[in-house]
């Protein structure tokens, strides 16, 4: 884990060095957490590295990384502190790697059973820096402190420096240029320190690199992303909202490449309706967002479901919530949102990949189911799928097929009715522009001309053409693509189940993978299709367990409700988490093993345990008492310390 | 403008008309509008298939069963993203916004604002009639302080919105105003609008006979100070060109014409043309960074075959 102050460059000198270690074969999994704020809060990476796919963050720590003292203390200095730093983190037998700046703040760690590791950094960068010609400015280049950081890591590991001094100068665009060798310098001179001094120490060292392969290291929005050129998107709306705007920033960068045009409009439900309309224009359309700007999109679903436009595809972020509530925090609280937002009853397709290479292939899924069905499609992603990084195989692309659904054939005349009812409620449409394609299409109930009737039967004939396409859909689309269940096949009795959905999967499955790879004890239920929603498998499934755990990243226990209303099961325990952070693969263990045991029915998850929430401040409780004994370092909201790095 | 002319017959404002039964009330500014926008689409020979209509909801709205051209009776307020995406979909389409005055200045303001700053090459037709009146006359953002119509339970006490000074904040580059019941003329002003390469708004002066007795047909048919009220810019010498789209002093100059003429002493109000600067269009920049876009439509090119090696290989 690598922590310090927003803007210090933590989260590039991550995301270098697991592209160094990807290159050389290494599994990575990068798992950022980051406040609401540009420069000077509080930012943390952590960095899984295996000689396995690993698809989940673990708890403890290895080798803690520290720019600044509040990695280490935390924000003591606020009246109600926002955490305590990442010391009590690190695994026994772990170090903390910080600067000797930072000397008088890590004499407070009371911690013998790991090891703390000084680094000169002014020293190690003023060396750089005489060797470029700029001796005695090792102040003014702070800002590479960074650089040095990441250079002290990868020696304290004892890991090769050729690959991160070749990532290094790919950060600088590939070029060799006076900065990029600056930056290489620096770290060289950092990671020589720190091997030499460190790296023999570390109980845990890399494990042997697996044999190279061809392998990208991916976050979510860039999945999506490519998801999205390789579908046909042609427009893309948006504002900007986190943790979406990644997105479509991503593909801000390939219009000219793809033919694709991004458009930023002035809100959320701007950018729904010119989706619908793109749509409905003869172009494929998406539009990604967030809580807060889905929430201003109900209208604009119910437009497209009533005028039976292919499409658009939305990408729902979910962030906590209510309101603003935790702008780049995660959690899996839209999901019933998802399902039921707007007036009426909107037939809708809502997916839910688990990781990041179904994120890939569901969005692509999304943008046919759209076509086919003529309906909204939500992709429902959260904040940590959008931003964390994952190892993986290139996607595969070429068994990919595009099906644009039922189009009206070019150039033929006669009365052609863009509503017209037919034996599965699909009628072709066509796009205008077109010749002998005119039709009408309105937001009020209509005809199947597109004219407003309020009229009886028209009115229950075009309600059972619009929601049956969801049947439709659940007929048809195979069950390999609605849920994954981990564990033995029927009639097999399964002991403990539980049941996740949405980016749960990735801790969920290493989790199984770790404590209990045979399935003797535990099962996992992965739902990826909430809408048509698997009913007879997970029936079926449910009803062979004999205790079932429902993981759900919200408060309310959201799955289970739903699980309740599509099948009538409800489930005995729900895990809710609803910290603002994800579930990690020892949680998973933690809330199976409590279920197993008989808790409670609801367990609150938080920080590696099952928790009773109290008055919030309690975890401070010990650091409190540090604060009173060293009142003139750690005062609350008096001015920061001496040589606080701000 | 962009249209195609394929049909060899000659187009008249009748065959924009679809089979539609109007239930608009009698006497109702609107059918004015209709049948100019009719009658402008017949005069560019635009083929109905090559026409985008689209409206947002409200009498206005119903604007859209009403034509024959591809329709779309969309939602309150949010014409301008819908005619942005139709025109961003197919650029080579023509492609018309129609809605009221609650609809434009109201709910859908922060849209309007909007497309005036991306100068789109569309045309906003705004009904302005004071009131909203499928909901039986209340208020719209038009009606200025002090007045009441007999919708209304008590006068205004909110000033009203000019639309003209409006546009001219947002950035639209055409601006004129029409009236409803001079059909001929409006339809040249919107014949101008469509024709214009850019944003275009053409507010429109309208009659509601059921709620709105303060701006009638006689109000507007009335003299002020021995004049009529309404007038033609276009008959005054009045020249609202900007002849230097790189002048940023005359584009002011000719927007604070602009604005003078909507606030004539003793509330004379001109019809026609007040601002109009060829510029470059979001068309225009967005052909610049897409190549496909200088060939062929957004929707009618091939993005179905796309190779994303590319962006793998920038992942390894």
């Amino acid at each position: 884990m690598i922590g310090g102050s927003q803007g210090s460059g933590l989260n590039v000198s991550a995301e270098i060095f697991a592209k160094a270690l990807c290159r050389s074969g290494y599994y990575v999994f990068g798992q950022i957490e980051y406040h609401s704020n540009i420069k000077g809060k509080h930012s943390a990476y952590r960095l899984r590295i295996s000689d396995e796919p690993v698809a989940s963050h673990v708890d403890p720590v290895h080798l803690l990384c520290s720019l600044d003292e509040e990695t280490l203390i935390g924000d003591l200095y606020h009246e109600y502190p926002a955490h305590r730093g990442h010391v009590h983190e690190v695994a026994a037998g772990g170090a903390i790697l910080y600067d000797v700046e930072q000397k008088k703040t890590a004499e407070l760690i009371e911690r013998r059973d790991i090891y703390l590791w000084e680094m000169p950094y002014a020293e190690l960068l003023d060396r750089a820096l005489t060797e470029a010609g700029k001796p005695g400015q090792a102040r003014a280049y702070r800002i590479m402190t960074n650089t040095l950081a990441l250079g002290a890591s990868v020696g304290a590991l004892g890991f090769d420096f050729e690959p991160v001094a070749q990532a290094i100068c790919d950060s600088f665009g590939g070029k060799a240029g006076k900065v990029a060798e600056l930056n290489v310098n620096a770290a060289k001179y950092a990671y020589e320190y720190a091997r030499e001094k460190f790296s023999k120490e570390l109980k845990f060292a890399l494990p042997p690199a697996p044999p190279k392969r061809e392998q990208i290291m991916v976050k979510g929005t860039q999945a999506v992303g490519m998801a999205k050129i390789q579908a046909g998107c042609g427009l893309q709306t948006y504002y900007p909202i986190s943790p979406a705007t990644d997105e479509s920033v991503y593909l801000e960068g390939y219009q000219s490449e793809h033919n694709l045009v991004v458009l930023q409009t002035e809100d959320e439900v701007s950018a729904i309706d010119a989706a619908v309309m793109g749509a409905h224009g003869g172009v494929r359309t998406s539009t990604s967002t967030s809580g807060p700007g889905f929430a201003l999109m109900p209208e604009g679903i119910g437009f497209g479901a009533i005028t039976e436009a292919p499409g658009p595809v939305v990408l729902l972020y979910q962030r906590g919530g209510p309101s603003t509530g935790l702008p780049t925090r995660q959690e899996q609280g839209d999901l019933l949102f998802a399902l039921n937002a707007g007036q009426g009853d909107i037939p809708r397709i809502v997916m839910a990949p688990g990781d990041i290479e179904e994120c890939f292939y569901d969005t692509f899924d999304a943008f046919n189911y759209a076509d086919r069905y003529q309906l909204p499609v939500i992709v429902l992603v959260d904040k940590h799928m959008a931003s964390c990084y994952q190892t993986l195989p290139p996607f595969k692309t070429s068994h990919l097929k595009i099906d644009r659904g039922l189009v009206k054939p070019a150039n033929t005349n006669g009365d052609y009715q863009r509503y017209a009812f037919t034996k599965d409620g699909l009628s072709p449409r066509s796009v205008p522009g077109q010749a002998g394609g005119i039709f009408w299409s309105t937001s009020d109930e209509h005809d199947p001309r597109g004219h407003i009737t309020e009229g009886i039967g028209n009115r229950l004939a075009m309600m059972e053409k619009r929601m049956g396409k969801v049947g439709m859909a659940a007929r048809e689309i195979p069950d390999g693509k609605k849920y994954r269940f981990f564990g033995p096949a029927a009639p097999k009795k399964i002991p403990v189940l539980a049941v996740c959905w949405g980016s749960t999967k990735g801790a969920m499955h290493d989790a199984l993978q770790r404590f209990d790879p045979h399935h003797s004890r535990y099962a996992a239920l992965h739902i990826r299709m909430m809408r048509p929603f698997p009913v007879e498998a997970v029936k079926e499934i449910l009803g062979r367990a004999e205790r079932v755990v429902c993981l759900d990243g919200n408060y309310s226990g959201q799955l289970a409700q739903l699980i309740r209303a599509e099948t009538g099961i409800c489930v005995q325990h729900q895990a809710v988490k609803y910290d603002g952070r994800p579930f990690s693969e020892e949680e998973i263990i933690v809330a199976l093993e409590a279920a197993k045991a008989g808790a409670a029915e609801r367990l609150v998850i938080s920080q590696g345990k099952v928790v009773v929430p109290g008055n919030g401040n309690e975890e401070f409780d010990e650091m409190l008492e540090l604060r009173e004994a060293h009142p003139k370092m750690l005062a609350p909201m008096v001015p920061l310390p001496p040589g606080y790095n701000r | 403008m962009s249209t195609t002319t394929t049909d060899l017959k000659t187009l008249q404002a009748q065959d924009f008309k679809s089979d539609v039964h109007n239930d608009w009330c009698p006497g109702c500014g609107d059918f004015g509008v209709v049948a100019a926008v009719q009658m402008a689409l017949a005069k560019l020979q635009v083929p109905p298939h090559r026409a985008a209509i689209i409206s947002g909801i409200g009498c206005a709205g119903k604007t859209a069963h009403y034509m024959q051209a591809y329709s779309f009776h969309t939602l309150h307020g949010r014409v301008m993203p819908s005619v942005t995406a139709m025109k961003l979909a197919n650029h080579d389409l023509t492609v018309i916004g129609v809605g009221g005055d609650g609809d434009a200045y109201g709910i859908g303001a922060g849209h309007f604002v909007a497309g005036g700053r991306r100068n789109l090459n569309i045309t906003y037709v705004v009904m302005n009639n004071d009131v909203y009146a499928l909901t039986k006359g209340q208020a719209s953002p038009t009606i200025a302080k002090g007045q009441k119509t007999k919708s209304m339970s008590e006068p205004s006490i909110m000033d009203a919105i000019n639309p003209v000074l409006l546009a001219l904040a947002c950035g639209y580059t055409f601006v004129a105003r029409g009236y409803a019941l001079d059909t001929k003329y409006l339809s040249e002003i919107i014949a101008q609008a469509i024709q214009h390469r850019g944003s275009a708004l053409v507010d429109v002066l309208q009659t509601c006979p059921t709620y709105n007795d303060l701006h009638t047909k006689g109000f507007y048919a009335g003299q002020v100070e021995g004049q009529p009220r309404l007038y033609r810019l276009d008959q005054t010498g009045y020249d609202p060109i900007v002849h230097n789209a790189d002048d940023p002093l005359e584009i002011a100059q000719k927007k604070a014409q602009a604005l003078l003429k909507t606030q004539e002493p003793g509330g004379r109000i001109p019809l026609g043309v007040y601002y109009k600067l060829d510029t470059a269009t979001y068309e225009d920049h967005l052909k610049a960074k897409i190549p496909g876009l200088q060939e062929k439509p957004l929707a009618e090119l091939d993005l179905y075959h796309r190779d994303i090696t590319p962006n793998l290989k920038e992942l390894m």
